[in-house]
Formats: structure tokens, C-alpha cells, sequence
């Protein structure tokens, strides 16, 4: 038996894309919620003080656990409330969870290096405090961050395959199918591999680019 | 919660395996990084270029798809399969260490210029150098995002589970959740709770590290490593 079948390889690679799409509609609807709860965590995490230790120690919590035992969690202790979700949703949840708390973080650093003189020259046009959100800080904050947004992105990206601990078809599980049915392995995770090198390696250059041009500016 | 007890030892008999795993994979992540760490600063073109690639090469894939490629792919192309635990802190560490690497770079590069001239000045040979100027100094600025990333690597053990290691998740997920499923929450609530001892042991020690790092280059702890450590991912 060959190590390196070519022809097998052409065989696979339509299921490999099919898995790609699960793996990228998974990577992009998380980005969205990580990218909106972050944003609502950080601005929570600035509220009163006991709403301020409330978020922290979710927040602290969330990210020191694995992301595969929450993604576990949600898919079996949901339906014990009576609320059924498809894996492929739960998993979009966990890793939107999961990556809040990490966004949030960002946020906050994007937030916190915004001058002290902006908060005051906001009070003393005595703009409501929705406005000074988001017409003075978020502004100034979120371009500043976006680089480090990005590469939580990619790394979600990375992520997703522990997806298939509860059943979703993504390029990974796509090559458990293949390589369960054929016993042929090599093909099938070298092709997953470089599919993720393919994608992430220059998304990572691009966000890399950013940030420099970001840091001359 | 009468079956407390039940989980917590069903969830202990895993505990070795992720300890092990945590420890050996913290062990050969520290090797890698400064292995290819130091490479990435080597004045020879070739031994930047293989760091390059080994850092890059394993930063830009899934670290899913690395233990799979490991566990299914290497055994034949090599011909023989390698002992779980083993192929599980090999991938641990091999992933790790590639981000790592980048951080032993960064640390290394932060030591002012000065220092170095000063080491030549005082004729140290470049080993003197590394071993007694730079290091002592450069390991300081390390040992906070080391921190992170340790605790990144104690998460990624719970991935071990999908290439049929006992330790805690699966314990979790294979034993206890079949047969008391109307208990997950306090199942997984108590997994999470271990989960999250484990890395505020980590950050216990690392922070120990630290003060002793700091206090022999004769400084006190940056502000830096004072704030809350945290598991964030690195892309």
C-alpha cells in the first residue's frame, strides 16, 4: 500500500470543502457574537461596582476552562432545561461565548487607552451617556483593536474542529467520515492541515500588516 | 447532589492523565520555545528558516488536526504507533513550543542594547553573554505571557479526549454523562471547577517564578505580571 495515493487525495477533496464551508460559517457567526457580547461585557465590566465584579468573575472563569468543556456543557445541560439546539448552533454559541471573554479583553485595553481628557470634554458638553459611547469612545477605541479582534478570529478559526466533539460535519469530521471508510489517513489530515495553513497563515500576514501600519500611525 | 461524591472520584481517576499531560507538555514546551527561540535569532539564514517554519507550520494549523495527524497519519508513515500520552504531550509540546518561540524571541530582543555592549566591553564570550547578561533579564519579561500560555495548554489537554486518553473531560463525558444525564450541569459545573483550580495552580506558581526572576536581576515584578493572568488564545 502506498503511503501517498494521489487520486485518493482528488477523491477526498470535494468532502474536505464541504467540511471547510461548516468550519467557516461556524468561524464567522462566532467572530459576530464574541464581537458584540465583548463589546457588552467590556462596557459592563466599566458599570457599578457590583455589576463590575459580576462580569470579572465570569469573565475570569470563562476563559481558565477549556472551550471543548464548555462546548460539552451547553450541548448536554441545555436539553435538560427543554432547550434542543443543532450541534452546529450550540458549537457557533460556545465559541461566541468563549471568545466574548476574550474580546472583551481587548476592548477593554482599546477603551482604557482612550484620554482622560475625551471622558471629560464628553461631561462638559454634558453629552447622555449612550452618546459619549458611542460617539466619542468606541471611535477612538475600536480601530485601535481591530489587529488584535482579527487575530482572535484566526485562532477561533483553529478552534472550530473541537466541534466535532459534538457532531458537527466540519473539515475534520469530514475527514473522520473519509478515513473511517477507506482506513486510508495520511491524505485526508495532511490535506486538513494545509487547508488551515492555506487560510490562516495569510489572514495572520494580513493582520500582522495592520498592526504595523497601525503602530506607525 | 446526592451523587457528588460518584463524580468527583469518577472525575479523579482522570486526573493523573491531564496532570501528566499538563506537566510534560508544560516541559517540553519550555524546551521547544527556547530551542527555537533562540534559532529564530540565529545569525545563520538556514536555522532561522527551519525555526521559521517549524513556528509558522504549527501556529498557522489546528492543533485538532495536529493531534489527529499524529495519532493516525505519523504511525504510517513511520510504522509504528507511539504510546497515547506520549503522542499527546508530543503535540502539547510541539504546539506550544511554536508559540513560545515567539515569545522567548520577543523577551530576548527587549534587553537593551546597552547591555549587550556592555557584556562585549567586559570581553564575555557570546555564551558568558547570553547565559549571564541577557537571559537572567530577557526570562523576566517571559514569564507573564509564559503564564497565559501554560494555562492555554492545560485547556488544550481536554482535547486529549478524542484520541482516547482517560483524563478528566473524557472521564466526564464518556462515563459520568451516559449514565446520569439529567445531572450534567453539576457533571460539567464540577469538571469546570477542576479545570479552573488547576490553572490558578499554575498562575500560583508562575507568579512565585516571577518574584524570585525579578528579585535576582534585582528588580520587583512589573506592573505587567501584577494584573489578573489570564488564558487568552495567541493567534
Amino acid at each position: 500500500m502506498n503511503v501517498w495515493d494521489w487520486n485518493f487525495a482528488g477523491q477526498i477533496i470535494p468532502a474536505l470543502l464541504n467540511g471547510l464551508r461548516i468550519t467557516l460559517v461556524a468561524t464567522v457567526l462566532g467572530s459576530l457574537i464574541a464581537f458584540v457580547l465583548g463589546l457588552v461585557l467590556a462596557i459592563l465590566g466599566r458599570g457599578p461596582r457590583p455589576v463590575r465584579i459580576v462580569v470579572r468573575a465570569v469573565v475570569e472563569f470563562v476563559r481558565s476552562t477549556p472551550l471543548l468543556v464548555q462546548v460539552y456543557f451547553l450541548f448536554f445541560v441545555l436539553p435538560t432545561f427543554g432547550v434542543v439546539l443543532p450541534a452546529l448552533t450550540v458549537g457557533v454559541l460556545a465559541l461566541g461565548l468563549h471568545y466574548a471573554t476574550y474580546t472583551s479583553e481587548v476592548y477593554r485595553a482599546g477603551i482604557d487607552a482612550v484620554p482622560r481628557g475625551q471622558w471629560e470634554a464628553a461631561t462638559a458638553l454634558s453629552l447622555p451617556r449612550s452618546r459619549v459611547w458611542t460617539g466619542v469612545v468606541l471611535p477612538q477605541a475600536v480601530p485601535r483593536v481591530l489587529p488584535a479582534l482579527g487575530n482572535y478570529v484566526i485562532s477561533m478559526f483553529k478552534e472550530t474542529p473541537l466541534l466535532i466533539g459534538i457532531g458537527v460535519l466540519d473539515i475534520v469530521g469530514q475527514v473522520r467520515e473519509v478515513g473511517g471508510q477507506s482506513f486510508r489517513y495520511v491524505e485526508a489530515y495532511t490535506i486538513a492541515g494545509l487547508l488551515f495553513l492555506l487560510l490562516s497563515y495569510p489572514a495572520s500576514l494580513a493582520v500582522r500588516r495592520l498592526e504595523r501600519r497601525r503602530a506607525v500611525r | 447532589m446526592d451523587n457528588l461524591g460518584t463524580f468527583l472520584s469518577v472525575l479523579s481517576q482522570g486526573l493523573p492523565f491531564t496532570i501528566i499531560a499538563t506537566v510534560g507538555g508544560i516541559a517540553l514546551t519550555i524546551v521547544l520555545s527556547f530551542v527555537a527561540g533562540l534559532a529564530l535569532l540565529s545569525s545563520s539564514r538556514t536555522v532561522r528558516i527551519i525555526a521559521r517554519v517549524y513556528v509558522e507550520g504549527l501556529r498557522g494549523t489546528s492543533e485538532v488536526v495536529q493531534l489527529f495527524w499524529i495519532f493516525f497519519a505519523l504511525p504510517v508513515l513511520v510504522g509504528f504507533q507511539i504510546v497515547p500520552i506520549w503522542a499527546g504531550i508530543l503535540v502539547l509540546g510541539l504546539n506550544h513550543g511554536a508559540y513560545g518561540a515567539e515569545i522567548v524571541r520577543g523577551a530576548v530582543q527587549s534587553v537593551p542594547r546597552a547591555q549587550i555592549e556592555g557584556a562585549i566591553a567586559l570581553n564575555l564570550t557570546p555564551a558568558q553573554r547570553m547565559r549571564r547578561v541577557v537571559l537572567p533579564q530577557a526570562v523576566v519579561e517571559m514569564l507573564p505571557p509564559f503564564n497565559n500560555l501554560f494555562i492555554q495548554l492545560l485547556k488544550s489537554t481536554a482535547l486529549l479526549s478524542f484520541v482516547s486518553i482517560n483524563e478528566i473531560t473524557r472521564q466526564a463525558q464518556q462515563v459520568l454523562v451516559p449514565r446520569f444525564n439529567p445531572q450534567a450541569f453539576e457533571i460539567f459545573l464540577l469538571l469546570l471547577v477542576m479545570y479552573l483550580v488547576m490553572s490558578l495552580v499554575i498562575t500560583a506558581v508562575m507568579r512565585t517564578l516571577e518574584r524570585v526572576a525579578a528579585a535576582r536581576v534585582g528588580r520587583t515584578p512589573s506592573a505587567r505580571s501584577r494584573r489578573q493572568a489570564t488564558g487568552a488564545g495567541v493567534a
